[in-house]
């Protein structure tokens, strides 16, 4: 039943492609918002390599742990290594603000570090999933590296030590041009390319969720609704056809 | 209890207003399911405000604080997301709604006299909703509120002489900001629900004078009994409310199934960019209206001219509301017309479609030419009406209503 709405509504509302800028063709990101072990995954992942210049300043700690299901120990010990201004250990209540300065990161990248509580909604979980793995080595920007999905991002390719380095291949297109046709390694990293995609699959998982942290919740409650409705249809109808009998 | 409704009736006409407007109004027994739209759409106009009470007791009004707070209540307030969600899908569902309930007297000539007031009572409170929506969008504080709310008032802009200090004075600053904000979140939440209620009950009120129209387009009040009731009419109440009821069951299904697995509609519904905190130095790529809006949105960009593009938007609006003079056939159904006026309405209701689409598209020469072609088409609809509705080939009504 339920899955027979999802498909008649798939059908209707077919998924709209929202690939912010760099015509490249997205990656179908291999996710599952109720696996809780891989959001789990992820959210460490996110401490580790996201969170010292990114915020998820509309997430709190704690959240994650509850829709997780850790307790306080495995939460200090998985996510919170910061420190709130009067030095005291970050409380487990407390929204998700990065450790660097919005100045600190404009002197460093030349602009302001966005927030990521939101950047699945805004952008699309498909597209994190290929501008994550799309780095690649470019003489001509700052800090060596460009994108793919992102052209001429500021970010530099934090997660290279896992993945590797990359160098783009080109193709030529008849008109004289560089046209990019896709990537290659030249110096591995401590992931193979598998595990590498495993990884940002868990990442990316875990940024749909903070986007939006109640999926799991409304789904779950949605279905209920729905056969309250299909149910209480069934007696309305009869009432509507009892009183109408007489009315020809 | 009796006595009590006894103690109440000497003082308030209660009993009086329950038999005139339900228990004692008699409507057509031949409603289909075109019928369902009108008391939906007052379902959604009550979800509405309820939804919203509940939302502004946490929204904050402030371009500093809109943004977070809106994902505040997405994540912090219990059950603030189903609230959230409730509302935006609540809105969708109004359009819908509101649109089917329009093509519906489209379709039964229910603008037709005596029933001139109803239609024009009911494009007010069309017009009030579209201009509620487009406040209610500038509230989130995201980009595609701040840049589409930026978009839709420099549009005033364009009339001659007054057009920048009347965009100033709307906008209460230079730029869309802060002021704009709480000037937008006041009409939103107090002026125009105020004015759309107000329009709604004018709305029932004239209905209820007349009498409802109904598929075959008959007059049921030529035909009464000795007792004075109309031989095709049964009392709203109960008929109608139990029927209603389960129409509502079938409404609250789909609007389920796009709250609790769509609510974004895939962009449509709530659109991706605006879940990026607004930012007036950074221009969205691509700045496309709520999907309810995007008919008239087509109209606009298919102008190549600025002011009478505004001009063309504004008279797709307006003619709306002269249908009951454009269209001079005497017989109401379709049912009964010709076989030109069953043509040209499937050509307008196509033409309103495909122009929504064409608005989201991204402007490239064939949009621009389909876009103009489909305007005309739209007008098209009017002009072909009022020169062929006049000496309109059309078949025999019966007396009473046929099933």
């Amino acid at each position: 039943m339920k899955k027979h709405i999802l498909i008649l509504l798939l059908a209707i509302f077919p998924a709209t492609s929202f690939a912010a800028g760099g015509g490249v063709q997205l990656d179908a990101a291999p996710i599952d918002i109720n696996d809780k072990d891989s959001i789990k995954r992820g959210a460490k992942s996110f401490v580790d390599n996201c969170f010292s210049c990114h915020s998820a300043y509309f997430m709190r700690f704690n959240r994650i742990a509850k829709d997780t299901g850790m307790d306080e120990t495995e939460l200090r010990e998985m996510l919170i290594f910061t420190r709130d201004k009067k030095g005291e250990a970050t409380k487990s209540g407390d929204l998700m603000k990065a450790a660097m300065t919005e100045e600190y990161a404009k002197s460093a990248f030349g602009t302001a570090v966005p927030d990521l509580s939101l950047t699945a909604r805004a952008r699309g979980a498909d597209w994190l999933y290929t501008y994550l793995r799309t780095f690649y080595v470019d003489e001509n920007r700052p800090t060596g590296m460009n994108n793919l999905a992102f052209p001429d991002v500021a970010m530099p390719n934090v997660l290279m030590n896992l993945q590797g380095v990359n160098k783009a291949v080109y193709a030529d297109d008849g008109h004289g041009g560089n046209k990019i046709e896709g990537l290659e390694k030249i110096q591995p990293g401590s992931m193979t390319t598998e595990e590498f995609d495993a990884f940002t699959a868990d990442l990316v998982n875990f940024m749909v969720y903070l986007a939006e942290p109640v999926q799991a919740e409304r789904r779950s409650m949605g279905w209920k609704v729905l056969l309250f409705l299909a149910i209480f249809f069934v007696f309305a109808y009869l009432l509507k056809k009892e009183y109408w009998k007489d009315v020809h | 209890m009796g006595k009590l409704l006894g103690w109440v009736d000497d003082r308030f006409p209660l009993m009086k207003m329950w038999n005139e407007h339900l228990a004692e109004y008699y409507t057509p027994k031949n409603f289909n399911f075109w019928y369902f739209f009108g008391s939906l759409a007052l379902l959604v106009l009550v979800i509405q405000i309820v939804s919203g009470i509940f939302l502004t007791m946490h929204y904050k009004p402030d371009a500093e604080l809109a943004f977070a707070s809106v994902e505040h209540i997405m994540r912090d307030v219990p059950y603030g997301w189903l609230i959230r969600y409730i509302h935006s899908t609540g809105a969708t569902a109004f359009f819908i709604v509101v649109y089917l309930h329009m093509f519906r007297g489209l379709m039964y000539g229910s603008y037709k006299k005596p029933r001139e007031l109803i239609w024009l009572f009911g494009m007010f409170i069309y017009l009030a909703l579209m201009a509620e929506a487009f406040m209610g969008y500038l509230l989130p504080w995201g980009q595609m509120s701040y840049w589409g709310a930026q978009v839709i008032i420099s549009l005033f802009s364009a009339i001659p002489v007054i057009g920048d200090d009347l965009t100033l004075w709307i906008r209460g600053d230079f730029v869309i900001s802060d002021a704009t904000l709480n000037r937008f979140f006041a009409l939103h939440v107090v002026a125009l629900p105020f004015v759309i209620v107000f329009l709604v009950i004018a709305h029932i009120l004239a209905l209820h004078e007349v009498g409802s129209n109904n598929p075959d387009g008959v007059e049921i009040k030529k035909n009464k009994d000795s007792k004075g009731v109309p031989l095709d009419g049964i009392p709203f109440h109960p008929y109608y409310t139990v029927k209603d009821i389960a129409g509502v069951a079938v409404f609250l299904f789909f609007f389920s199934v796009v709250l609790f697995y769509f609510p974004d509609g895939g962009g449509y519904f709530l659109e991706h960019a605006n879940f990026i905190a607004s930012d007036p130095l950074k221009t969205p790529a691509h700045i496309a209206p709520v999907w309810y809006f995007t008919p008239f949105y087509a109209i606009l960009r298919a102008v190549p001219d600025k002011l009478m593009g505004v001009g063309a938007m504004g008279a797709a609006i307006v003619v709306l509301f002269f249908l009951p003079w454009i269209d001079r056939c005497k017989v109401k159904s379709i049912r009964y017309r010709s076989v030109i006026y069953k043509a040209n309405l499937t050509v307008f209701a196509v033409t309103f479609v495909v122009l929504g689409w064409l608005a989201m598209q991204p402007v490239t020469d064939t949009i621009t030419n389909l876009s103009r072609l489909f305007t005309l088409l739209y007008f098209a609809f009017f002009v072909v009406l009022f020169v062929t509705s006049k000496n309109e080939k059309t078949k025999p009504v019966p007396d009473r209503v046929t099933s």
